[in-house]
């Protein structure tokens, strides 16, 4: 999954308006270089002369990312222990797994634009930086794991395919990577619906229902409508923004509502309709929790920090074992 | 071929509940790597617990996924060491490192077994739970030696684990007859054999055994009798399944 990396617009600083420009003080020279070197198709790599912009952002991105792989790893980590049968159970740790890998290569990839993983996390914990809004919401049932292990790693797809053609090279080969392996978690995923969803009237009714409770965070998990500003339009110029919002929970919809139909399952949003006037996300809910008002923020963010502290001992024995190195014993 | 199931149970149900115990470090871990690592050897924990109960099926037994998913907490012969709760980090590194010591040295007798089908499977796991002793023997040196406050940790999470630890080898009813079949050595050898591989590493990280005088090995778990965590556990790992056990997950 799980992360996907999309600018929120309600969130820029220092775009329009009346305040200073974002490239400001930049070396003009250096920009066009810069600039001319991305509408080539070449990448930017951590060395590279970047705007000041261009890395708040990507750092930005990266970092939420990350974030998202490893709190996202609590809601489906919780089924590990309830995963019903050998077959799903080896299944879903692998997947997590493979969530947990994730961050670990985002966080690499972020840590090359000048920020530590420690940092980072610390950032998480306290609540400064944020993660995807949909681990927000609990996962009830077995079926919400499955929901999540489908739908909401398809939508990671179709975003992460998106900026995996992006400017900044470790951020495109990690992306690559992870793509890779979410090709796979969403067979998985898809796997275990089609057998609750052709199973038992007790499965089916259990994922619908699962799948009645995640459309609404599968729908703002795209982020809010963007509006064209000089910002984004920038933003996409330097190739660190790779599709609007809307276009991508589009190509969302366009791809999983009949895959969903054949399923015989059916989406809450009783107006939706393809090429005709749909039922706007509820956007006011989206604003709260993303702010820390929804069902798990708060739950969330106290595991991890209980998690941080119970393991500082081993970070600082770590640390401080660098005078005795210790040769392997096997 | 009483003698063999007993052994297979007990293993089996081992790697099962100590798996699923590493498992619970999944996100939670202190550093990404090590959450990383702990899954993985989760799942080859698990993994070979599902070989072994599928050599039960192949005796007569119900299938794996019955077998792990669908029996009361007091059909399960794992010793308790394993069925405790992960604790803090120390802990689990020690039982990590005292437990998986103990399943190498079971694999390797197992590995020329007279009983072919578990020495074909010993003889893949051993491969594979070599990176784990590895692991374990890393981190315990490493953390033992760092500084005041993980070596005091280790020490004492390693008094803790002790008399649990010497719980692996409680002894079966069937001890004799699978030293006379060739199957297994026994408990006992097995103890041996793990002794001499602890005791070492152990002193090279800089840690005591606790004395001798001290040793109680906690028994019990190879009889069905198990300490307030199983039930919980098992509870937990069977409760999707057992919504209902016929049909497809």
């Amino acid at each position: 999954m799980y992360g996907n990396a999309y600018i929120d617009p309600n969130e820029n600083p220092v775009s329009s308006g009346k305040g200073p420009s974002i490239l400001e003080g930049e070396d003009p020279v250096l920009l066009a270089e810069f600039e001319a070197r991305i509408q080539r198709g070449e990448k930017i790599e951590p060395k590279d002369w970047m705007p000041r912009e261009y890395r708040k952002q990507l750092i930005r991105m990266i970092e939420q990312h990350a974030h998202s792989e490893i709190i996202g790893a609590l809601p489906e980590g919780t089924w590990i222990t309830r995963a019903p049968g050998f077959k799903r159970k080896l299944a879903l740790m692998a997947k997590v797994q493979d969530e947990v890998g994730h961050a670990q290569l985002l966080y690499s990839a972020a840590e090359t634009l000048g920020k530590s993983r420690e940092d980072m996390i610390n950032d998480l914990i306290t609540g400064k930086s944020k993660y995807s809004n949909v681990f927000n919401y609990p996962a009830y049932t077995w079926a919400d794991a499955c929901i999540i292990a489908w739908l909401i790693d398809a939508g990671a797809i179709i975003n992460q395919v998106a900026n995996a053609k992006g400017s900044y090279g470790p951020y495109c080969r990690a992306l690559d990577r992870i793509c890779t392996e979410e090709s796979f978690h969403l067979k998985y995923g898809h796997d275990n619906v089609v057998t609750l969803a052709t199973g038992t009237p007790v499965q089916r009714k259990m994922v619908q229902e699962a799948l009645n409770r995640w459309w609404p965070p599968i729908m703002h998990f795209f982020g809010p409508s963007d509006k064209i500003s000089s910002h984004t339009e920038i933003l996409m110029r330097w190739k660190v923004k790779m599709a609007s919002n809307d276009d991508m929970r589009q190509q969302f919809l366009n791809m999983y509502v009949p895959k969903i139909w054949d399923l015989g399952l059916t989406v809450p949003d009783t107006n939706l309709r393809k090429n005709e006037e749909t039922t706007d996300p509820d956007w006011d809910e989206f604003k709260r929790v993303i702010n820390g008002g929804g069902p798990c923020n708060a739950e969330r963010l106290a595991v991890r920090r209980d998690a941080e502290e119970r393991g500082r001992w081993v970070r600082n024995a770590l640390k401080a074992g660098s005078a005795k190195y210790v040769v392997p014993l096997a | 071929m009483e003698s063999a199931k007993e052994l297979f149970f007990k293993m089996a149900d081992d790697l099962l509940i100590f798996g699923h115990r590493n498992s619970e470090w999944t996100g939670l871990g202190p550093i990404l790597e090590e959450d990383i690592a702990f899954s993985s050897m989760a799942q080859d924990k698990i993994g070979h617990a599902q070989a072994i109960y599928q050599i039960l099926h192949e005796m007569g037994e119900a299938d794996s996924d019955a077998l792990a998913f669908n029996r009361p907490s007091s059909a399960f012969r794992n010793c308790q060491f394993v069925e405790l709760p992960n604790g803090e980090y120390d802990f689990s590194m020690v039982r990590h490192f005292l437990f998986d010591h103990a399943d190498q040295q079971r694999f390797e007798m197992l590995a020329t077994s007279a009983f072919e089908p578990i020495a074909k499977v010993a003889r893949k796991i051993k491969g594979e739970i070599k990176y784990h002793v590895f692991h374990a023997d890393t981190w315990l040196v490493k953390l033992s030696q760092a500084n005041e406050e993980s070596k005091a940790r280790m020490q004492s999470a390693l008094n803790e684990a002790w008399n649990y630890a010497l719980g692996i080898f409680e002894e079966g009813d069937f001890e004799s007859d699978l030293r006379s079949k060739g199957i297994f050595e026994g408990e006992a050898a097995l103890k041996a054999r793990w002794m001499d591989k602890i005791s070492p590493i152990i002193e090279k990280a800089g840690l005591r055994i606790p004395d001798e005088s001290t040793w109680n090995p906690v028994l019990g778990g190879r009889k069905g009798y198990h300490s307030d965590h199983l039930d919980p556990l098992v509870l937990e790992m069977g409760e999707v399944f057992r919504l209902d056990p016929g049909a497809e997950w």
